[in-house]
């Protein structure tokens, strides 16, 4: 039966293309399972973001012990918030930002993150801008997102791999001795959490 | 690369939802299929962590050379580079193959009519 070419399927890009060839490849292979693929993805577009790596931090701030133990691995303590496990074979660590101390966290290879806190990377973590130029330069970086720091406040810049990625916990801000976990997570962002922005 | 100075090097030239961490997990249904395919072999230990990164740094590294955008929008073009580059180093897959197959898909969306979900008649067939 002849159907006009409206009638079909549009065909999708190269790139899409190459994708569904390597998936059925692989699956018949047997090295990968189509049901796993959708659980990743479900995994990474709904379930992992920032707002993990929020309730980290607020707890932090909010429970000394809990705090030091994250500082002191971080890989081991963010399981107490049911974040372990996402990744095997990355660590986890948690630089802390004081009065005086600004820490900002980069990947100059490609793109390593803590995808279990952070969900994945935004555009610009990627960029080519900030990855050659967070290391050699990380107060004109920190300009162009907005952030001023004083002369004297020291800058320590995190190269991250694939097998240990970092996480800054933003200084609590002022005021907020009241407030209990759930709403100091409202405050911690994306950005504050990769040393761009502070809170 | 002749592209202006400040076009790669500065945040302030990013596109706009780059720089304010506005966009979408995935842009496509193939980044996330693409994104999945490489933890997936990640996980089940074909592939490690270290070769990942290294692999997909060689490709950012040479994204101009290919004509891929360098602020982060070519990012999973860069991405399947890596995975079929791995693929074929580590024979789990091979170029023929895959050539093969793109062919066989795009014919499957060209004749399947509208309403029809598309498949490869003979999956099996290598």
């Amino acid at each position: 039966m002849a159907h006009s070419h409206d009638d079909h399927h549009k065909v999708p890009a190269d790139v899409a293309l190459r994708v569904k060839a390597l998936e059925t490849a692989l699956t018949r292979r047997g090295y990968i399972n189509p049901d796993t693929l959708e659980a990743i993805i479900d995994t990474y577009e709904h379930k992992v973001g920032p707002q993990n790596g929020a309730r980290v931090i607020a707890r932090a701030w909010n429970d000394p012990d809990f705090k030091s133990r994250l500082l002191d691995n971080a890989s081991s303590a963010v399981g107490e918030l049911g974040f372990g496990g996402i990744i095997e074979g990355t660590d986890v660590t948690v630089v802390e930002n004081r009065p005086g101390l600004h820490n900002m966290v980069v990947c100059t290879l490609c793109s390593c993150y803590p995808w279990a806190l952070l969900g994945l990377p935004p555009g610009w973590y990627k960029s080519f801008a900030y990855r050659s130029r967070a290391v050699s330069e990380p107060r004109s970086v920190l300009a162009e997102f907005g952030v001023e720091l004083s002369p004297d406040v020291e800058v320590r810049v995190w190269d991250s791999t694939a097998e240990l990625r970092y996480l800054v916990m933003p200084q609590r801000p002022e005021g907020t001795e009241d407030q209990d976990e759930a709403a100091l997570a409202q405050l911690v962002t994306r950005n504050g959490m990769i040393g761009t922005a502070l809170l | 690369m002749n592209r202006p100075e400040t076009d790669s090097r500065c945040i302030a030239q990013l596109p706009k939802d780059f720089r304010d961490g506005a966009e979408p997990v995935f842009r496509e249904p193939w980044q996330a299929q693409a994104f999945a395919l490489a933890v997936h072999l990640i996980d089940g230990g074909l592939i490690s962590w270290d070769e990942w990164a290294n692999a997909l740094g060689d490709e950012i590294r040479c994204a101009a050379d290919h004509g891929i955008a360098e602020d982060g929008s070519g990012y999973y073009e860069l991405w399947l580079r890596a995975l079929e580059g791995l693929v074929a180093i580590k024979e789990l897959a091979d170029t023929d193959e895959l050539a093969d197959l793109s062919a066989r898909w795009r014919q499957a969306y060209e004749q399947t009519p509208h309403g029809l979900p598309v498949e490869l008649v003979d999956v099996s067939r290598v």
